[in-house]
């Protein structure tokens, strides 16, 4: 078996167990299983509006899919990329809102920046912790989490909130700050689609991601550091600088989520617009196998189901959209058991050859 | 059933005929025939994976061949599981040893074997046993002492005398003396010869001529999982035996021309390295390395070697050194591995997986590690992106010159036996022509074939000039490399030897008492 085979037949495994594993429950709730995936993945491919709102879906989950994966390779879990995008989409939108009169060739550089700087100090704080007192990622980014999206509310709520208003969301950001949607540039899709330019940034990013982590001296560093840091420390590698660095990036690419939910879709920051795209996120870059490639294709699939779940719960009897958070789940789980996979698999040989 | 003509007396105690085994692809065994006269220390040597220890797991029932037959005591018998075995009067030591540190050494002598009811354990009894074995094979412990107490070579004997306990007749030892001191290593041998007095039958498995030769009756020589030779002990010497096991002749002794000893390249003066828990692992010493010279360091393991050699590569925080360090007159203390690398100063760990490789990158990465952030590598676009084609040129150049194989860079070193992981590791901390090179115990699990070479290696560096630490657990190997030799005992020098003039005995014993 070739490389690329091996790296996709786990993830494609674990995607179809998923399905069969949901198909029982789905009969179970006394529904029909094939009615329901129609429903499920028929409207991801309808044109334009299925199309067009999975990749919509997808780009958060690609950034964060792409956070999360550059978190692994460095030998660290980041769970705090929803706090991360977090604190950056409120950024963008301050700024949006702070210069709302300057031109859109500032103002949209000036937005992009904000939401990256922030969701790198953000990713980049609990990386200074663990590399200089050696507190681990995993609590300091979940507490990170409840800090981010409480200071955003708090400052939206007292602070930038438009009076009377009872949503609780931000004032709209400086009409220079708006990013087009894909619509304006392709023939027959609608613009009311909120699929916008930042879809082209994530896929820039993946690009990028993928440079960073196999074409320099940096990415080599961070994956050094990754894959044993005992022999990184040896070749004059600072584990500590690449937990930092790594860190950042990171929280970073998460942070870029804030491009696409303000100056892309509501121009504005709205408390509690993320559904999840942190944790998600996790998902996304496992079942990828922390590859950009496969963080794209899992991102397309996450999506699907999303957009999916809506149909769904409109159209069948007894299923909800739960059965997509469900779906999630039961991927993970065999994403997760691929060790196990590989000793049945390892089994099944050596019984082949005792015969 | 056919009646086979002995042409020895007594029945032969154990015959292995026509074994083949395969593992996937990988033939273990083929048509292998063995054959251990009772009352005989029978050696089976061969380099790594030559099938040695294959042939004797089968023996002993925890692989089944794939054809061919086991004869004990001159019946062919169908050993399907070491249950099988045991019942048949044979025992077999691992090179790990399979004790529970917890429990008592009598506890694990019996552990599978209790005495007494189903419902009482009958330790008392056992312990009498215990003690009339250890007393008739000189086996000295202490049934009552818990094994996390005991040395290895203590452990060694629990593990001779949980065999004992279950009556064997025949024990297969693999790679006994692995993990023995010098002084271990004689004792042991004692008790094998004492075992061979009282009857019993022992198969080693080695890899190291010089105790076959020392202890054994018989040796039969593996290769490529077939048996290449058969001799009587008395009647072969290392060099026949190595060539047999290689396949081609073999220089066990290291070539070299007196030294031409240039100035100091490194002085440590009063360095002492504590550990997290702030213990001195390294105490006081001191001692210089000149340029064209190899200075050994030989000791038990664990007695601060590997804090020395990590102190001087600059992988220990400098707040846990005291002391003076310098390199070309330069001090050393303050300095980053990274910055140490640039001054020329090369490292081959003793731990290779842990700290030589990335075992999950390719050859080709591994091969640029400690030179991957500076041209000609990281060389396009001001130095940020690395050159492929020269990271493929390097590792080529360094595959090709340390004969790495398989030749293909774009393997993770995973894949690589343990000798060619050493070898890429040599080749790549050679191509920064060292001014001082750090090396800890450069042959461990390495085949002999390869062990001359690395050994050519080290020499060939040394008379271009450079200055070579070297620490080795092998004291054959740090008296024939260095030129002055060192010994180190619970962090300290313990004295200073000329390796061409000193015994083994005299050196084992500052190794192991320090004075």
């Amino acid at each position: 078996m070739n490389k690329l085979a091996r790296d996709l037949l786990f993830p494609i495994i674990a995607v179809v167990a998923a399905f069969i594993v949901g198909a029982i429950l789905i009969l179970l709730v006394g529904d029909n299983p094939i009615t329901a995936y129609r429903l499920l993945l028929g409207s991801a491919l309808s044109w334009p509006d299925g199309i067009g709102y999975v990749l919509f879906y997808a780009t958060p989950l690609i950034f964060t899919g792409l956070a999360v994966l550059v978190g692994f390779r460095c030998g660290l879990f980041n769970i705090g990329a929803e706090g991360q995008l977090y604190i950056a989409a409120f950024a963008t939108a301050w700024v949006g809102i702070k210069f709302a009169n300057l031109s859109p060739w500032l103002l949209i550089p000036f937005c992009c920046a904000a939401a990256i700087l922030a969701g790198a100090v953000w990713g980049g704080i609990p990386g200074v912790l663990k590399a200089k007192f050696g507190s681990h990622e995993v609590i300091n980014t979940i507490m990170l989490n409840f800090i981010a999206i409480m200071i955003a509310s708090y400052f939206t709520q007292y602070h930038y909130k438009v009076g009377g208003d009872p949503i609780l969301e931000s004032a709209p950001i400086g009409e220079g700050a708006h990013i087009p949607h894909l619509g304006k540039f392709i023939p027959g899709f609608p613009e009311r689609i909120p699929l916008n330019v930042a879809f082209i940034l994530a896929l820039l990013c993946c690009l990028l991601v993928y440079l960073f982590l196999w074409r320099t001296k940096w990415g080599y560093e961070i994956r050094a550091t990754g894959s044993n840091p005992f022999a990184a420390e040896y070749g004059g590698i600072s584990i500590r600088k690449q937990i930092i660095l790594a860190m950042a990036v990171s929280g970073g690419l998460a942070g870029m989520v804030g491009i696409n939910e303000v100056l892309g879709n509501r121009h504005r920051y709205y408390d509690g617009f993320s559904d999840n795209f942190g944790f998600t996120g996790i998902a996304v870059a496992l079942l990828g196998r922390n590859h950009p490639v496969g963080v794209i294709l899992a991102a397309l699939l996450f999506a699907a189901l999303q957009h999916g779940g809506i149909y769904v719960d409109g159209f069948s009897q007894n299923v909800t959209k739960d059965i997509v958070q469900v779906l999630q789940g039961i991927i993970i789980l065999f994403v997760a058991a691929e060790g196990f996979f590989k000793w049945l698999l390892r089994r099944a040989s050596m019984e082949r050859l005792r015969a | 059933m056919f009646i086979r003509v002995n042409p020895w007396p007594k029945p032969l105690m154990l015959e292995l005929r026509q074994i083949t085994k395969r593992f996937g692809d990988v033939l273990a065994n083929d048509h292998v025939d063995i054959v251990v006269k009772p009352g005989t220390i029978h050696a089976i040597v061969g380099e790594n994976g030559a099938g040695k220890s294959t042939a004797m797991r089968i023996a002993y029932g925890f692989y089944t061949a794939d054809s061919g037959e086991i004869v004990v005591d001159g019946q062919v018998r169908d050993i399907k599981s070491p249950h099988d075995a045991i019942a048949l009067g044979i025992g077999m030591v691992h090179q790990h040893f399979m004790l529970v540190e917890t429990m008592t050494v009598a506890e694990n002598i019996v552990l599978g074997a209790e005495p007494g009811t189903e419902f009482a354990l009958d330790l008392k009894s056992a312990g009498a046993q215990i003690r009339q074995l250890s007393e008739e094979f000189k086996l000295a412990v202490n049934p009552n002492e818990p094994i996390e107490h005991l040395s290895v070579g203590q452990q060694q004997r629990v593990e001779l005398l949980k065999a004992l306990y279950r009556h064997a007749r025949l024990l297969i030892l693999d790679e006994p003396t692995a993990v023995l001191t010098p002084l271990e290593v004689e004792e042991f041998f004692v008790i094998l010869r004492r075992m061979r007095e009282q009857g019993k039958t022992v198969i080693i498995i080695t890899h190291k001529l010089s105790e076959v030769l020392a202890i054994s009756d018989e040796v039969t020589v593996m290769r490529d999982g077939k048996v290449v030779g058969r001799v009587q002990t008395k009647d072969t010497n290392a060099a026949e035996l190595a060539r047999l096991m290689v396949g081609r002749e073999v220089l066990l002794r290291v070539e070299k021309s007196d030294p031409e000893v240039g100035k100091a390249q490194l002085e440590l003066k009063n360095l002492s390295v504590t550990d997290l828990f702030g213990a001195k692992r390294v105490n006081d010493v001191t001692f210089e390395v000149r340029s064209g010279e190899i200075v050994g360091i030989a000791g038990v393991e664990g007695n601060g070697q590997t804090e020395l050699m990590e102190a001087i590569a600059g992988l220990v925080d400098p707040a846990r050194i005291t002391g003076v360090m310098n390199f070309e007159g330069r001090d050393l203390t303050t300095l980053g591995a990274r910055v140490r690398r640039e001054l020329r100063i090369a490292h081959i760990p003793e731990d290779r997986h842990r700290r030589g490789l990335l075992l999950d990158f390719t050859l080709a990465e591994n091969s640029i590690l400690g030179v991957h952030y500076r041209p000609p590598i990281a060389a396009l676009a001001g130095g940020v992106f690395i050159d492929e084609n020269a990271v493929q040129r390097r590792a080529s150049e360094i595959i090709e010159n340390f004969d790495v194989r398989p030749r293909n860079a774009a393997l993770p070193a995973r894949a690589l036996s343990g000798g060619n992981q050493q070898k890429l590791i040599i080749g790549r901390e050679y191509r920064v022509e060292p001014k001082l090179l750090l090396v800890s115990q450069p042959t461990r699990g390495v085949d002999i074939g390869a062990i001359e070479f690395i050994h050519r290696q080290l020499v060939g560096l040394r008379d271009a000039g450079c200055a070579i630490l070297l620490v080795s657990a092998e004291l054959e190997e740090v008296t024939s490399l260095s030129d002055r030799l060192l010994i180190i005992h619970d962090g300290r020098i313990a004295g200073e030897v000329d390796p061409k003039v000193a015994t083994l005995e005299e050196i084992g014993l500052l190794m192991t008492r320090g004075h």
